[in-house]
């Protein structure tokens, strides 16, 4: 019998496929993992600490900054948990603008995700035509507000800017050219066998551990249960949409990808919905007062973000400054199940379930 | 050239091998310069991308500025490495790509040495190569250079045997390991070629040779997304170079060795073509070769670990059993 001994490997956090800096050290034998040990903060900020000290107006470019590859839908969980709290009308207009740029947030997040992942898997090309389609969404929005990843672009009270001349129409016109592009996708990676086989089957777990775990968004959804925000919970305008909540079966990386794959295309339909019921004229910001002080008492908001539920949680005290701020941040809480997906597996499925998960570090450690 | 081989070792001779295995690895110097540029182009065309073109006239400087800084770059020895053998990895892993090219015929009367047992000679050599990366891997004293040298081993020893396997099939219908010889048999038109006859053979000797390289969508010894690096992560400057090096002049070898036991060598798709020289032909082929292996790189994902075994062991080893098995009915039903 020949004596082996375990291999302490660190993964991270400077590793290519780490999606930033996030750490791993995993034990292995051989090349499976018979230990798993995540290990975060590299890339802390103390987002919700630095929030008691500033105004409510002053936290939307922090919230930028969490989830830096969906700024939009980091910018309305904010605003919109203080004007629950301060019930705080918001005209049509910002509404419809609010409802579009998150949409088209989520095209562009699933779209870096679906590059990255396959980057990850070692296909190279399919990032590049990711990208490429992505930067036609960051040129709207840099269109829209000047910025091309931090927007800061919504207001308590409604949004920042109105949408430029013949904006609407260029949303209009890249709708069917994503479409387009997402059957080119499928075409090129998603009936690959290669691809196939890597990700069939790897990191599939049930509902009740999915429930259990607390996890949200793709993540949960690949396992069969209906739950997107959208729909359970309808926040903004999100009602008066009709669009299909994409679920999995076997919980597998495979039905994740779909998953994903298909949310870009219902993205679609709901902006083709929203760009003709858009109003004429009206207000972008309603009656905000200039110093925001909201009510004494708590409120908890919770949207659906790319990659889940992202909430905030406001403890007020009737200043202009939050007593105290929680963000629950989909990334953080969908990477708990990781260490025990990752027992029993591969040194590459590693890198295909970390994938997977589809983390921002920014928004893991906050 | 043989005849010199022949002859007792003199001085002259000794010194027209010396001129002729520099001018070769001059010639292989500059393929591989011009194939990381058109690598580099091709993907970039794939990718819709400009490619390297700042560096001299349209980027055809690019790579050599990129040896050149290789060249000058601080030689980093990690403390924890074994010394001697990381010194030495790179050139085991190089000289043999070197010398299997010595037995590739270009045409009829340009090639080195054109040996009875060409091909036993090129599959013998070319499986030193992993020694070197293996070591490389071991001495690095880096857990990821480890798994990725491990990897090498296994990934070798998967594909080596469908590799030689597949090519039995040729030696069968040629009658001979000699490359010059099965070349010549596929002469008059492509139907002759041994890609049509040998079309299982012909396929797995592509896979397994493209695993062989070590390139997308086996180039899991080196995984960019799971090992870094893989086996040369701790190499920097020129030992790095060295391992690059041998992976094209692989590359070379490959895309040469398919034209010669596949694709007819240096003759003519058609036989009214015959008025173009040979080495012409055998260029285009080549070239072709060399596109093809960019090509998939560029357009597959990476095939797992475990996988990669299951293919070779339980595909590729099977079929390439069975594909002699064809080859034998077929020869004793048409050609005796």
């Amino acid at each position: 019998m020949i004596r082996t001994e375990e291999l302490l490997l660190n993964v991270g956090p400077q590793h290519p496929s780490t999606h930033g800096v996030f750490r791993i050290v995993v034990k292995l034998d051989g090349e499976i993992i018979i230990e798993a040990d995540p290990v975060m903060g590299y890339l802390h900020r103390g987002t919700e600490k630095l929030a008691e000290e500033l105004t409510y107006t002053q936290i939307i470019p922090y919230t930028d900054r969490m989830d830096y590859v969906s700024a939009m839908t980091n910018n309305y969980v904010l605003v919109n948990a203080v004007e629950k709290l301060m019930q705080i009308e918001i005209p049509e207009r910002a509404q419809f603008l609010r409802l579009i740029v998150m949409e088209l947030q989520r095209i562009a997040s699933h779209l870096v995700w679906w590059g990255t992942y396959l980057l990850d898997i070692g296909a190279m090309s399919p990032f590049l035509f990711a990208f490429r389609d992505r930067e036609i969404i960051i040129n709207l929005f840099n269109e829209l507000c000047g910025a091309r990843l931090t927007y800061n672009y919504m207001r308590v009270g409604g949004v920042k800017w109105d949408a430029p001349d013949g904006w609407l129409d260029k949303v209009r016109d890249f709708l069917p050219y994503m479409r387009k592009k997402l059957d080119e996708y499928d075409t090129l990676v998603s009936g690959n066998e290669i691809f196939l086989a890597r990700i069939k089957g790897v990191g599939a777990y049930d509902a009740d551990t999915a429930i259990q775990y607390g996890l949200s968004g793709a993540n949960l959804r690949c396992t069969g249960v209906d739950w997107d925000l959208r729909k359970a919970q309808p926040y903004c305008i999100y009602d008066r949409f009709e669009f299909d909540v994409p679920l999995g079966r076997s919980g597998d990386c495979y039905d994740r990808y779909l998953i994903r794959l298909e949310e870009i295309r219902q993205s679609i339909r709901i902006l083709e919905q929203a760009l003709e019921q858009f109003p004429e004229g009206g207000e972008t910001m309603g009656k905000a007062p200039r110093v925001l002080r909201a009510p004494e008492g708590e409120i908890y908001s919770a949207i659906e973000s790319p990659r889940g539920e992202i909430g905030c949680y406001i403890v007020s005290r009737g200043k202009d400054k939050p007593y105290r701020l929680k963000f629950r941040r989909p990334s953080f809480v969908n990477l708990q199940i990781l260490p025990k997906l990752l027992v029993g597996e591969t040194m590459t499925n590693l890198i295909t379930i970390l994938g997977g998960i589809d983390i921002v570090v920014g928004e893991v450690d906050c | 050239m043989t005849d010199l081989l022949l002859e007792d070792l003199t001085w002259r001779s000794f010194s027209l091998f010396l001129l002729a295995g520099v001018l070769m690895l001059v010639l292989i110097l500059g393929f591989v310069t011009y194939a990381i540029y058109f690598e580099r182009k091709v993907i970039g065309w794939m990718q819709m991308r400009i490619g390297p073109n700042r560096t001299g006239p349209l980027g055809l400087l690019q790579s050599v500025a990129d040896v050149t800084k290789l060249l000058i770059k601080e030689d980093t020895i990690p403390k924890k490495a074994e010394r001697t053998l990381f010194i030495l990895a790179p050139v085991i892993t190089f000289i043999p790509s070197f010398m299997v090219l010595a037995t590739i015929p270009y045409t009829p009367s340009l090639h080195f040495a054109d040996l009875d047992v060409g091909i036993l000679y090129y599959v013998a050599l070319s499986g030193v190569s992993t020694i070197g990366i293996v070591l490389g891997g071991w001495a690095s004293n880096n857990k990821y250079a480890l798994l990725g040298g491990m990897r090498s081993a296994a990934q070798m020893i998967s594909y080596e045997i469908p590799f030689v396997i597949s090519v039995v099939g040729v030696i069968m219908l040629s009658g001979s390991m000699q490359l010059s010889t099965i070349v010549e048999n596929q002469g008059g038109g492509f139907w002759h070629w041994n890609f049509l006859p040998q079309i299982i053979g012909f396929v797995v000797f592509v896979i397994a040779g493209v695993s062989e390289l070590n390139r997308t969508p086996f180039d899991l010894p080196e995984a960019e997304s799971e090992l870094v690096a893989g086996y040369h992560v701790e190499y920097s400057g020129f030992r790095f170079a060295f391992f690059m090096l041998a992976e094209y002049v692989y590359v070379f070898a490959i895309a040469a060795l398919t034209t010669v036991l596949f694709l007819g060598g240096w003759h003519a798709p058609f036989p009214f073509l015959d008025f173009i020289p040979g080495i012409i032909w055998f260029l285009l082929k080549f070239a072709f070769n060399v596109f093809f292996l960019f090509w998939i790189r560029a357009t597959l994902p990476r095939v797992r670990v475990d996988q990669l075994m299951g293919l070779g062991w339980k595909v590729l080893l099977p079929l390439s059993l069975l594909n002699i098995f064809i080859t034998a009915v077929y020869y004793e039903l048409f050609i005796r």
